[in-house]
């Protein structure tokens, strides 16, 4: 099973997926040999205490190594929200996410593992997230690639996914950004600090709302190198809380990021922030230029909602929405341009700050989708992860492009894929030895013809010389004789007619040697 | 590694190959040689185990062996490969005989047979290997003959079907390197069947080892580097090579493709899958780019630095490098570079973005949309943005060299290269920096782009920030707007970092020269002039309105209307700065003032003859000073070398041409006073007066010789020839004088048999350059040599007296471009009245900035010399890294010096400066003789010592006792 999300729309069970699609009925770990778990984020792990302690399966479950570290705490504080502050029932524990956790085995980085005696999987860096990994699972000849979510682009903290050609027979890969191709992170990244730059020179005050993990270290890491670059004193706050738990498993994983923070960790690891500090709450109030990162990433409560309306108010002030936000959060109302708020208390607040949108988003485009395709030089992909308007475009281009058969399945939907897998079959040494015997020396890796017998028995393949196969099946030699009757019209005798055959034949016979 | 310890193997072979050569007539050596192969063979007989042998072959291949016993040694070797079974020992003595047929002075033709029979009964694929190298290192030692040459190549064809990697790569390799060139020539001549090397490399292109793939490809780029011309059918199967699964193979198979690309620009190839035509060149090009994004960062770099060299290419294709045609939601959107753009040319400028303002706008058609194979689409923005910092900078690298060649690709790429200078590795900001300075003459900055240009001036790098300074110079602004821009920010960088004042007065130099009639509007407002008011005077110390004046001064420089608006003490702060700074602020034409310096003005063209003129003259009548009395002579050698010393002060250009020269004038100068005969005749008790003066002449003309030689770049060898002729004057004098003042003759006889070693060793440095000393010293000390060498010490002294006065005086050849080593100590500036207070005991860290002009290889030359007051003296190597090269001939020295002293009673000043250090061997021209030379321990070849060139620097340092 590749990946146990969870949908974060809503609230029943429909959460979680319906396992029962695998099972009908019986144990999930009978039908499942292990569970593969691509990445940290919720949507790709956060079913899996429910999975596998509610639900019941005993299997492995493979990730790498930040994942099986970060993916807990995730999982906690989403239950905490869950149950702490909703207050729903029917839902895992603390100890179940333990329990869970136990199941895991870590994986490196392009380790082969051999998951039972078929299946082996393998991982391969793919950037998006810390710890993020893409997989290769092969039975015999067979494989399959599952990417997970990935990146092509290298951003400030993270390297590009990168995978061999290692020409799986499938590629499943995701397609969210199917029909866009990404502008150069360069002015991105230029507009971003500009805009802090500015407006912290002005005096004013920055709020950035971001979700805890992923982007926020990459905003992170962009203002740290600007400030240290340019100099600058003006404090930088990040909200506390899961954060600065995750910040440590950072600074632990350095192997995972790119090039740059790999080799100057020695000097300094870039993750030990010099001018990013703990929030305080009272912080907010303080005079002066600052910098705040502040969960939740849309605006809709918590830390990040209450500083926003102490500042909403300044215009030298600015907010910048790094990431999409969903309808009917204070973060879309004001991004859609509303300038006046209604909170609860029937308050209005006014909007004077300057609000800004910026998207520093980690997926792969439809040239990177493209990219890694042509990397791996499937026989066929299948995208997942998307779309299905936008998913459509992409299978057009990547069957017109690549000349693969591409499928997009909706959800329940099977797909059924045609492989020729290699079948291996012993030979008897005495066979091989009688061939080399007879002919030239065999050359390598090139198809030859030999006769034999193939023996089929109990599902192992063997080619035998046939007078052994005869032996071996307690059969008798039968001869089969082909012969015809040809009318020959001839005056001579006999036996003078049968001579001038026979010489004839002969002098065919040796002009065809 | 291995290929390290060949190396060193064929350096011993070499070394004592010249030693050898050397004694040629000792009789010792002789005896020993044969002996050696003997005792190879006796090793070899003994030996009972391969392992045994193998042993003795590596102790044999560490000790060298002399070009006449090679041969020897080859035969018994040889002899030892018939009988030996063990492969790994074959292996050995396979790879011994490629050395050996290395050795110089050996012709390894007669080995030839021997290997080529043995190869054709050899088995095991790593001895073929090796044999195949073994053939290789002959043929190659053996490049004039053909016949030797094209059956080598018949062995390779032969051996290129083996099963082996190893042994089909040897081939390939041989091939490449030995594949005749002009096979039509041959092939009528010998009547072989027609080999076409090209087409037999050509068939190895799809072997299946990746490994000879590579070797295929790499012998055909060797083939094209000995001048073979490739066919361009080569073009399509190197084509296909480009998706190979291996990196070296896809790696050398673009650099394949850019060979063909060169050398076939324009002929014409097909699109696959549709009927146009482009050329060869931009469809390399394509192809190319598109290696740019592949899976291997190696390929990538390799891809990228190509991609620089194809100037041929055609301009849309170029411009497509640029272009990812962004899209979202299957709508065509804009890039930030074109909003930006447009947003700048309608006005607008800095307005609150909404969300969505880069909203797509128009749908795309589905089918037009292609997402890969593009070609060169966005090649660059690839690269630019790529994840390895080496595939980055070998990008920017390239856009540079593409956008010298091009202008309007120049004017495309900035944007991108305006991003670069975000980077978050300080290599690749720098880089792009500089290449944005070197593509600054072709484009004209945007407001905007100017803007990001002149945000990194907050940078926190030292080098960063005077790149850019560098890049102001050199930048064209459009507006005002722009050059009041750089101003201030340039002014908020000198109060963020105010180590940046020189290289920001200069910056501001020439952006005022460049742009006069920009600043003209901007004169009232910078010099807060008021139409009715008299504004209050700026303080003349600061130094922002330093700056500010500067850039208006040079501005004035071609806009004769900006003085007008001076007001009073703006002119007396022009005629300040203008003693004070008079590098940075030029002559004016004010009004009402003489002109007082008009005719210094340097850039006069036929200024410059007369003086070229005056200077060959002048020295033209020194050298005829030999008819000349010696008051004469001396008065004629003073002259001149005023007049050369005022020259070099006038004329910059000159000034290294006239040092030089004065310099050797002067040495003669003191040679001639030195040897004046009243001063000889004197009675022996007045001796030493005298003597004191001669020695210290000759002394001196020792340091001066050795100053010629190290301090000045472009010497060359027929200048060398005679500085160390005058420096063996020198010694001839000193030799002299110690003979007469000395008592004894033992150790006279010890200076006698030195000099005379060092003459010796003149004539063999110099042996080519003799005929050029006609009548010189050496010439008739030379010609005196048996008589010298045979006669008594003093009488040595005698002759050389007399033959030092006969001499003539060598006429110094000009070099054409000769230019003085020296430098300028920025920091410490040396007018600090604070002293640098410190624990005695610890150390205090010094700021050292040094501009270095026209020193060759300062890495290891520039030492900076610390002299205490208590004359201790301290010298320091900077390392290597604090040396910047901001131009050709010119360095940046930015080091820290540490010092450290016990304590003083009250501050005293510390001397700062620079030392050349020189180690006379290295100017030698390298002869063989030299290396090996131990029969004459020469005390000429390890003079070390230094030069001093620059003015010291004095610092006020204060050492506290620790406190308890």
């Amino acid at each position: 099973m590749l990946d146990c999300g969870m949908h974060m729309g809503f609230n029943d069970d429909r959460r979680f997926p319906d396992f029962s699609y695998i099972t009908q009925n019986g144990r999930l770990t009978d039908f499942l040999d292990c569970v593969i778990i691509s990445h940290f984020h919720l949507d790709h792990c956060g079913a899996l205490p429910y999975f596998s302690e509610m639900v019941g399966y005993d299997g492995p479950i493979y990730m790498t190594h930040p994942t099986q570290a970060i993916c807990p705490i995730l999982l906690e504080d989403y239950r905490k929200i869950a149950v702490d502050k909703k207050g729903e029932a029917n839902f895992f524990t603390s100890q179940m996410i333990k329990d869970c956790m136990k199941k895991v085995v870590a994986v490196h980085l392009h380790q082969t593992v051999q998951v039972d005696d078929e299946l082996e999987i393998k991982a391969y860096y793919a950037g998006h997230v810390l710890g993020a990994a893409m997989f290769q699972i092969k039975v015999g000849s067979e494989s399959v690639v599952y990417t997970g979510d990935y990146n092509m682009t290298p951003d400030r903290h993270l390297g590009a996914a990168w995978i061999d050609r290692c020409r799986p027979n499938l590629l499943i890969t995701e397609s969210t950004y199917a029909t866009t191709i990404r502008d150069s992170k360069r002015c991105r990244e230029r507009d971003f600090l500009k805009k802090v730059h500015e407006t912290v020179e002005r005096g004013g005050k920055v709020l950035i709302p971001v979700f805890a993990l992923g982007r926020a270290q990459e905003l992170c890491i962009l203002l740290e190198t600007f400030w240290e670059r340019m100099n600058l004193k003006v404090p930088i706050y990040f909200s506390t809380g899961l954060t600065e738990k995750a910040n440590h498993y950072y600074k632990l994983f350095i192997t995972w990021t790119n090039q740059k923070i790999r080799k100057t960790f020695v000097q300094r690891n870039m993750f030990e922030f010099k001018h990013i500090k703990a929030f305080d709450r009272a912080f907010a109030d303080n005079p002066g230029p600052m910098v705040v990162f502040a969960t939740p990433g849309m605006l809709h409560a918590g830390q990040s909602l209450q500083i926003f309306r102490k500042w909403a108010g300044n215009e030298k002030n600015m907010v910048i929405m790094p990431g999409y936000c969903v309808q009917g959060t204070v973060g879309h109302k004001i991004l859609s341009g509303q300038r006046k708020l209604e909170m609860e208390g029937r308050q209005v607040l006014e909007v004077k700050m300057q609000v800004e949108y910026m998207s520093f988003s980690a997926h792969a485009d439809a040239k990177g989708i493209m990219q890694l395709v042509g990397q791996a030089e499937p026989e066929n992909v299948l995208l997942v992860h998307g779309e299905a308007k936008k998913m459509e475009f992409l299978r057009q281009k990547i069957e017109q492009e690549f000349r693969v058969s591409c499928y997009m399945p909706a959800n329940g939907e099977t797909v059924t894929l045609p492989t020729s897998p290699n079948i291996p079959v012993g030979i008897s040494l005495g066979l091989l030895k009688r061939e080399m015997a007879q002919g030239l020396l065999p050359e390598t890796k090139k198809p030859r013809l030999l006769h034999g017998t193939l023996i089929m028995k109990d599902s192992n393949l063997r080619l035998v010389s046939s007078e052994q196969a005869l032996k071996e099946l307690g059969l008798a030699e039968h001869q089969l004789r082909f012969t015809c009757r040809v009318h020959l019209q001839d005056t001579r005798k006999e036996q003078e007619t049968a001579l001038r055959v026979y010489s004839h034949l002969k002098s065919t016979s040796l002009m065809a040697r | 590694m291995a290929a390290h310890l060949k190396k060193r193997v064929y350096e011993e072979f070499t070394k004592v190959v010249q030693q050898q050569q050397e004694e040629i007539a000792t009789k010792k050596l002789r005896l020993t040689k044969p002996s050696k192969s003997a005792a190879l063979h006796i090793d070899l007989c003994k030996a009972t185990s391969p392992a045994d042998a193998l042993q003795y072959l590596l102790q044999f291949a560490r000790k060298p062996v002399e070009a006449e016993s090679v041969e020897g040694v080859v035969r018994i070797l040889l002899e030892h490969y018939y009988k030996e079974n063990d492969p790994s020992v074959r292996l050995k003595i396979a790879s011994l005989l490629g050395l050996l047929s290395k050795t110089a002075g050996f012709s390894p033709d007669c080995i030839m047979d021997d290997a080529i029979n043995i190869l054709q009964n050899e088995k095991s694929h790593q001895v073929l290997a090796q044999l195949l190298d073994t053939l290789l290192a002959i043929g190659t030692k053996l490049p004039e003959n053909q016949a030797i040459q094209s059956r080598l190549v018949d062995v390779a064809c032969k051996h290129l079907t083996d099963t082996s990697h190893g042994v089909r790569n040897k081939c390939l390799q041989l091939l490449g390197n030995l594949g005749s060139l002009e096979k039509s020539v041959t092939k009528d001549a010998e009547g072989l069947t027609a080999r076409d090397v090209q087409k037999i490399i050509g068939d190895y292109f799809s072997d299946q080892d990746p490994r000879v793939r590579t070797a295929a490809i790499k012998a055909m780029l060797q083939l094209h580097e000995r001048g073979l011309k490739l066919h361009q059918a080569i073009y399509n199967q190197a084509c296909k090579l480009l998706a190979d699964d291996y990196e070296q193979v896809r790696s050398a198979a673009v650099q394949l493709i850019w060979v063909i690309s060169q050398l076939y620009p324009e002929s014409i190839v097909p699109i696959p899958s549709s009927n146009e035509e482009i050329r060869l060149v931009d469809d390399a090009f394509g192809k190319i780019c598109h290696m740019v994004s592949d899976g291997s960062w190696v390929v990538r770099v390799q891809a990228a630095k190509l991609l620089g060299s194809m100037e041929q290419v055609s301009s849309h294709f170029l411009e497509q490098t640029l272009d990812k045609k962004l899209m979202s939601d299957l709508r065509r959107k804009r890039t930030a570079h074109e909003r930006a753009k447009e947003l700048y040319s309608s006005g607008e400028f800095s307005s609150g973005r909404k969300w969505g303002d880069d909203a797509p706008k128009e749908e795309i058609d589905t089918g037009a949309v292609n997402l890969i194979e593009s070609g060169a689409c966005g090649a660059f923005v690839h690269g630019l943005e790529d994840e390895m910092y080496e595939v980055r900078i070998a990008a920017v690298e390239a856009l540079c060299m593409l956008a010298q060649s091009s202008p309007s690709f120049a004017e495309k790429c900035l944007d991108f290269l305006v991003d670069m200078f975000n980077d978050e590795i300080e290599e690749v900001r720098l880089q792009s920096i500089h290449t944005m300075r070197k593509i600054s003459n072709n484009i004209t900055l945007r407001e905007d782009q100017l803007d990001t240009v002149l945000a990194v001036l907050e940078d926190s790098s030292r080098d960063i920030r005077e790149a850019l300074h560098e890049l102001l110079c050199c930048t064209n602004v459009s507006t005002k707007e722009g050059i009041h821009l750089a101003l201030v920010e340039l002014l908020k960088n000198l109060s963020k970092y105010p180590t940046d004042r020189d290289s920001i007065w200069k910056c501001l130099k020439y952006l005022g020269s460049r742009h006069p009639t920009l600043v003209l509007p901007l004169v009232p407002e910078l010099l807060s002039i008021h139409p009715f008011f008299d504004t209050a005077e700026p303080d003349m110390d600061d130094p922002a309105y330093i700056a500010v004046l500067v850039l208006i001064f040079n501005a004035a420089k071609t806009c004769p209307t900006m003085p007008a608006l001076f007001s009073d003490h703006t002119f007396r702060h022009y005629a300040y700065l203008r003693d004070s700074l008079s590098h940075l602020v030029p002559a004016l034409r004010l009004p009402g003032r003489k002109l007082v310096s008009s005719s210094v003005s340097p850039n006069i063209t036929p200024h410059e003859d007369p003086s070229q003129q005056f200077l060959q003259q002048s020295l033209e009548r020194v050298y005829s000073l030999q008819h000349l009395d010696p008051q004469g002579a001396q008065e004629l050698l003073e002259f001149t070398i005023r007049d050369l010393q005022r020259l070099g002060e006038l004329q910059s250009e000159l000034a290294g041409v006239a040092d030089f020269s004065a310099t050797y004038l002067r040495c003669q100068l003191l040679l001639i006073k030195a040897l004046q005969e009243k001063l000889w005749n004197v009675a022996a008790p007045l001796y030493l007066k005298q003597s004191d003066l001669a020695s210290a002449a000759a002394k001196q003309i020792m340091e001066e010789t050795y100053k010629m030689e190290f301090m000045y770049s472009g010497v060359e060898n027929k200048q060398v020839v005679i500085i160390h002729h005058m420096r063996l004057q020198a010694k001839a004098l000193q030799l002299i004088v110690t003979a007469r003042t000395t008592r004894g003759v033992d150790p006279l006889f010890e200076m006698c048999e030195k000099f005379l070693q060092e003459v010796d060793f003149f004539q063999r440095c110099f042996i080519a350059d003799l005929p050029h000393l006609q009548d010189s010293f050496v010439d008739k000390l030379l010609d005196l040599m048996p008589r010298l060498m045979t006669s008594k010490p003093a009488e040595v002294v005698k002759i050389l007296q007399t033959m030092l006065r006969q001499s003539t005086f060598l006429h110094l050849p000009l070099p054409e471009q000769i230019h003085k080593a020296s430098a300028t100590i920025i920091e410490p500036a040396g007018e600090s009245d604070n002293p640098l207070r410190f624990t005695s005991g610890l150390v205090v860290a010094l700021d050292v900035d040094a501009t270095l002009e026209h020193v060759q290889d300062p890495q290891s030359t520039v030492k900076v010399q610390v002299l205490y007051p208590d004359g201790q003296a301290q010298m320091i190597h900077p390392k290597p890294a604090d040396f910047r090269n901001p131009g050709p001939g010119r360095y940046r020295l930015i080091t820290q010096v540490y010092l450290s002293h016990t304590a003083w009673t009250e501050p005293c000043q510390v001397e700062v400066r620079l030392l050349l250090a020189y180690n006379s061997n290295a100017r030698i021209p390298k002869s063989p003789w030299i290396e090996g030379g131990e029969g004459s321990p020469q005390v000429e070849t390890s003079i070390e010592g230094t030069i001093p060139f620059s003015k010291p620097v004095k610092v006020y340092i204060m050492p506290k006792p620790a406190r308890r």
